[in-house]
């Protein structure tokens, strides 16, 4: 209800005398984009698993660095510049980072950042290269952050479990879920 | 998300330039963007916060009224969101003399393009007014909620939507390049 009233506010000609053509479709397009994709969704939603299993600082670390390196990546799609293996790389952040959850892996907080990172800059990078044709890329922009983060937040959510002894092996199934549509997707990718 | 044409609610002039705040998001954004870095350096900063932005904004605002030639700023008020955001994210407590040169330097930035913008349209004094209203009202409100997050819940939730501010800004950057080429 929330959304398409927001959207109602960027479109609406009786409010703006001249409207920004395209805006409600870029925000909206921007904010579905990373859950209209389930390889998408298992790597966010894994981001905030992991980070909840390793705990401060990493539970912050995480959030707050993959955003900004989506970002970079999100940049470079924008602006027409390649990056080869997209899709593998999606594919590969789902099923290495399904995999470091099932395993309760706990590396060092800066090779967790970087791993996390380099694997936001394919996710930023499809983001930005899938900006629809004639869709306004400012708010496209805003909606994709947003969405990604939410995602990010719902991981983390499922992630507090881990503080339970039952809460570690649902958190674990999750790893694995991922981890396995993360092989799945792998798999498409290369035979495609 | 560019407005170069601005609002028209029909209310007059001062609920034009609230109308033309919350629908320009650089604006929105980088008046969030002090508040969260105001209201996460405690009680000093978020007071230099609340009193400078809205400040720096009407001069800024009152300059790029009386002021002739004053070029496009959509770099700079852009580049402005990402700076904010990337300091939310990465200061744990912001000094009130860097909330007191940000918000200063912003509050200018995004008030001359304001003040130009609403010259050209032949707008009356009071839409910037609004705008003006609208800056201090959620700086205010804003900054001083959040000196009240001490959680650590709270605290990742504020770096995080600083992380948000950061990214934004860089693919808006990245938008303008795609469209000046």
């Amino acid at each position: 209800m929330i959304l398409p009233f927001l959207a109602s506010l960027f479109e609406s000609g009786l409010v703006v005398a001249h409207a920004a053509h395209g805006s409600a479709s870029g925000f909206v397009s921007g904010l579905t984009h990373p859950i209209g994709g389930l390889d998408h969704v298992l790597a966010m939603i894994a981001v905030g698993l992991w980070g909840a299993q390793l705990g401060r600082p990493a539970i912050w670390v995480l959030p707050v660095a993959f955003p900004i390196a989506m970002a970079f990546g999100g940049a470079l799609g924008l602006i027409g510049l390649p990056l080869p293996g997209v899709e593998i790389g999606i594919a590969l952040s789902a099923l290495v980072l399904g995999l470091m959850v099932l395993l309760e892996a706990k590396p060092p907080l800066w090779l967790a950042g970087i791993v996390v990172a380099a694997f936001a800059i394919f996710h930023g990078h499809a983001h930005g290269t899938e900006l629809p044709a004639g869709a306004d890329g400012t708010l496209y922009s805003v909606g994709f952050v947003i969405s990604t983060g939410l995602l990010h937040g719902a991981g983390i959510a499922i992630g507090l479990l881990h503080k339970f002894d039952w809460g570690r092996s649902v958190v674990r199934a999750g790893g694995l879920v991922v981890l396995l549509g993360g092989a799945w997707f792998l798999y498409s990718s290369i035979a495609a | 998300m560019n407005l170069a044409h601005l609002v028209q609610t029909g209310f007059g002039g001062f609920y034009d330039g609230l109308a033309h705040w919350a629908l320009s998001p650089r604006d929105l954004l980088v008046t969030v963007g002090i508040a969260l870095l105001g209201g996460a350096g405690g009680v000093a900063a978020a007071r230099t916060a609340t009193l400078t932005l809205p400040l720096a904004w009407a001069v800024g605002g009152a300059i790029g009224w009386y002021a002739t030639g004053i070029g496009e700023m959509t770099w700079a008020t852009t580049v402005s969101v990402g700076v904010v955001g990337l300091l939310v994210a990465v200061l744990r407590r912001t000094p009130p003399v860097v909330v007191l040169v940000l918000a200063g330097v912003i509050g200018l930035i995004h008030g001359l393009a304001n003040g130009s913008v609403m010259v050209s349209e032949e707008r009356e004094p009071l839409t910037l007014v609004g705008t003006v209203a609208a800056v201090a009202v959620v700086t205010l409100l804003g900054s001083a909620a959040l000196t009240k997050v001490e959680n650590h819940a709270g605290r990742i939730a504020i770096r995080v939507g600083g992380s948000w501010l950061a990214a934004i800004g860089l693919l808006w950057c990245a938008w303008l390049l795609r469209l000046a080429t």
